[in-house]
């Protein structure tokens, strides 16, 4: 029963839930996600019809997340809730609340954004005060302001600066200079100089600058934050849509239990429609598995006894007992996962720009710092307290105030602009590496192909055919008799067939008028198999006739192909399945480079040949055989309906079926990138004027404070002009 | 000059009254669905009294 199954795992460990067993329990908490909400009216319709169901005590809408909270009574169960909301016309998937571990994500985000706040507030609060000081406060009055704004600045900065100082630390211990170094050292000295001159009645300090400082690179970092927290709940949302649980058979009947629970030797109930919860052997029953997702083969296979079946695969039409034999991490599903953990390491050496910028930039910072303290104190004789005043006001001023905001600004207007579009980034670089691609590689079926088949000529069927074809068809769930049945209902009356009987991994049988009707696999029929996806029709002692199938194309590939070669990257076809049905596709879509027959370490050495050559690949699949491929590609993208497996190892997921978003996709990521580098230049550009006038020693608070707040603006302002 | 005796905590009160009701308006959670509830303003639902 699926209120046993709570949402709240420490409800039921809780020992004080046992003593109150008898008791009825507490509320239980359900998730679901709402892909299709999008406006005032959808959050009251569906919290309205929540509200209505009995046992629902509230239902609170996130339109930013696109779910619904409710908490229910212990016997309300989600599927209700879905069924409810399907008649209030919202589609609605159940979530596994235990998956989506947004807490914890939530907290750094509050957390930065309090340090954010705080340093906002702080910052107004000594901009107020240091305007008395440049307009020309003097002597006591000067003191008492600078004093009052060090009583601000120095708790705010030791707080704010957190970040900072931990991840210098970090970057200190693995002797390295990322940006955080030139700034922590910019926070710490400039805090430390300017509360020196204040005890010595000195006319410039520089609070307003290090508060300034924290605050624009907070907001740099809670733009990035903010972007990664996006995409990381939205991927979670994707895992948590697959609610993992396996039917066991135990010696009193059957239960419902999580993947992770089974152990070697259970067997285990496959119904006819799901996948394949483990690899094991088949024990009874005959059916069909449609193996696509794992080898890209679009015929499905055959079922009996003693066959072995690999987790991931699916169950057609009989039901299938199988006796386990690896599940969870040792299934080859999970197998899978190591080898994309290998190619994932490289990927992750990755450096984006920013990294470059600052793995050059940070040194300079500290050598003209440096620089500017030895020079002053030898121009100056010796006045060591002239010296570090110049050496502090060069590190503010040079401090990557604008060029923190440069990347976040521009991923941050691209990743959501992306979104609107449908295509979700789940990694930092993928949008810069996207931008890099000269190459485009596809996989066929699930990818450029549905996976779903439609009958290919069914003009070449009589009409009394037709009308016992699709009689046939409708008694099987089988999917190829399905899109037969789904074809002909357009235009046929199904003859009135008696006696059906579908034998499971075989085919359909029936009479009419005292014919024996059958509709199946050519085998059954007594027939070779040929080499395409097809079923065929027996009617009598007639000679059986072939229906064909192809797989129905997803909606955009042509447009995607023609705009990608239009932009002048190379397209190329690698599939698992045979070479006439990927010929076939290829010739259809214009691709001359297409290779058939790929398993996948064929498809992982293929993208490596092509890396050798100096090819930067865009790999676009789905299925378990593509994984390692997506993993090696420079950046990969996979459709939401691909297996965990392969989202997990691509950079970018395609939440709609269309396939057009991703020409514009890389487009934009060229946008975006391009942007970047403006932006780049534009703060290089505010640091060029205002270094030179620092060394000088000519560097005032006030000219600092404008350079900040100007470069910072003029860099988020260009990041708003990406279309 | 005198007046700065005023001005002073006064500007230091009005910046902390800010910042107190930021850290308010974050413990209550008002940043979790902005999207959300820019669009339940427009909603007719709760006009005429509070949602119980």
């Amino acid at each position: 029963m699926a209120a046993a199954i709570s949402a709240c795992p420490a409800c039921t460990a809780a020992p004080a839930a046992e003593v109150l067993a008898r008791q009825p329990p507490g509320r239980a908490r359900l998730m679901l996600s709402l892909p299709t909400a999008h406006c005032a009216a959808c959050i009251s319709d569906v919290e309205r019809a929540l509200a209505a169901h009995p046992g629902v005590a509230s239902a609170r809408v996130n339109l930013s997340r696109r779910q619904v909270a409710v908490e229910a009574a212990p016997g309300v169960a989600a599927p209700d809730l879905v069924a409810v909301l399907a008649r209030a016309g919202y589609e609605a998937h159940e979530l596994d609340p235990d998956a989506l571990r947004l807490t914890e994500t939530d907290r750094r985000g509050r957390d930065l954004l309090m340090r954010l706040g705080v340093s906002g507030f702080a910052m107004m609060n000594i901009m107020l005060l240091s305007v008395a000081v440049w307009s020309g406060a003097e002597g006591a009055s000067r003191d008492m302001f600078h004093w009052i704004s060090a009583a601000i600045a120095l708790p705010t900065v030791a707080f704010a600066g957190q970040p900072f100082f931990a991840g210098a630390l970090a970057a200190l211990r693995a002797r390295r200079l990322g940006m955080d170094v030139p700034v922590s050292l910019g926070l710490v000295l400039a805090s430390a100089m300017s509360l020196y001159e204040t005890a010595n009645h000195g006319h410039q300090v520089y609070f307003d600058g290090a508060v300034m400082l924290s605050f624009f690179l907070l907001t740099g970092r809670y733009l990035e934050y903010r972007a990664r927290a996006a995409a990381r709940s939205a991927a979670e949302e994707l895992a948590a849509l697959e609610v993992p649980r396996a039917h066991r058979l135990t010696a009193t009947g059957e239960e419902e239990v999580a993947i992770a629970a089974l152990r070697p030797g259970d067997r285990v109930l496959v119904r006819p429609g799901q996948r394949l919860p483990c690899d094991g052997v088949v024990l009874m029953g005959a059916s069909e598995l449609d193996r696509s997702l794992l080898t890209g083969e679009t015929r499905p296979v055959a079922a009996a006894p003693g066959a072995a079946v690999a987790a991931g695969e699916v169950n057609l039409t009989g039901p299938l007992t199988v006796t386990v034999t690896a599940a969870g991490r040792d299934s080859s599903l999970n197998r899978m996962a190591d080898l994309v953990a290998i190619a994932e390491g490289a990927r992750d050496r990755y450096a984006s720009l920013a990294d470059r910028m600052a793995r050059a930039y940070a040194p300079v910072v500290h050598a003209l710092s440096a620089a500017a303290f030895a020079g002053w104190l030898w121009a100056s004789g010796g006045d060591l307290r002239l010296a570090l005043n110049v050496a502090v006001a060069v590190l503010i001023i040079t401090c990557p105030c604008a060029l923190a905001l440069a990347v976040p600004a521009v991923v941050t207007a691209a990743s959501g602009r992306l979104f609107r579009r449908g295509l979700l980034i789940k990694n930092p670089t993928a949008l810069e590496r996207l931008a890099e691609i000269d190459t485009v590689v596809f996989d066929k079926t699930g990818t450029l192909t549905l996976g779903a088949p439609v009958p290919a000529d069914l003009a070449a069927l009589p009409a009394p055919g037709r009308a016992a074809a699709l009689a046939l068809a409708r008694a099987s769930s089988h999917p190829l008799a399905q899109a037969l049945a789904a074809a002909l209902a357009e235009d046929t009356v199904p003859a009135p067939v008696t006696g059906l009987r579908e034998i499971a991994g075989q085919g359909v049988e029936g009479r009419l008028d005292g014919t024996r009707l059958r509709l199946g696999r050519a085998e059954w029929l007594g027939l070779a198999p040929g080499g395409r996806s097809a079923t065929w029709l027996a009617i009598g002692d007639a000679p059986p006739v072939e229906i064909a199938f192809a797989d129905r194309l997803r909606p955009g590939a042509e447009t995607a192909v023609a705009a990608l070669r239009a932009q002048g990257k190379r397209v190329a076809l690698l599939s698992g399945d045979v070479a006439p049905a990927v010929a076939e596709l290829a010739a259809r879509l214009g691709i001359d480079d297409w290779h058939a027959g790929q398993r996948p370490e064929d498809k992982a050495r293929h993208l490596q040949r092509l890396a050798e050559g100096g090819a930067k690949v865009l790999m676009i699949g789905d299925g378990l055989n593509d994984t390692a491929a997506l993993a090696l590609a420079h950046a990969s993208i996979s459709p939401a309906s691909a297996l965990d497996a392969a989202r997990a190892a691509s950079d970018i997921v395609l939440l709609g079926q269309d396939l057009a978003p991703v020409a514009g996709a890389v487009r934009l990521a060229a946008a975006a990138r391009s942007l970047i580098k403006q932006n780049f230049a534009i703060s290089l550009g505010y640091n060029a004027i205002a270094v030179p006038l620092a060394l000088a020693g000519f560097a005032t608070p006030l000219a600092a404070a404008v350079a900040m707040s100007l470069s910072s603006l003029s860099v988020s302002l260009n990041a708003l002009r990406l279309r | 000059m005198q007046m700065l005796v005023l001005l002073i905590p006064v500007s230091l009160g009005l910046g902390g009254l800010g910042l107190a009701a930021f850290v308010w308006s974050l413990r209550a959670r008002q940043y979790d669905d902005p999207k959300g509830d820019a669009q339940r303003i427009l909603a007719p639902d709760w006009d005429d009294h509070p949602k119980p």
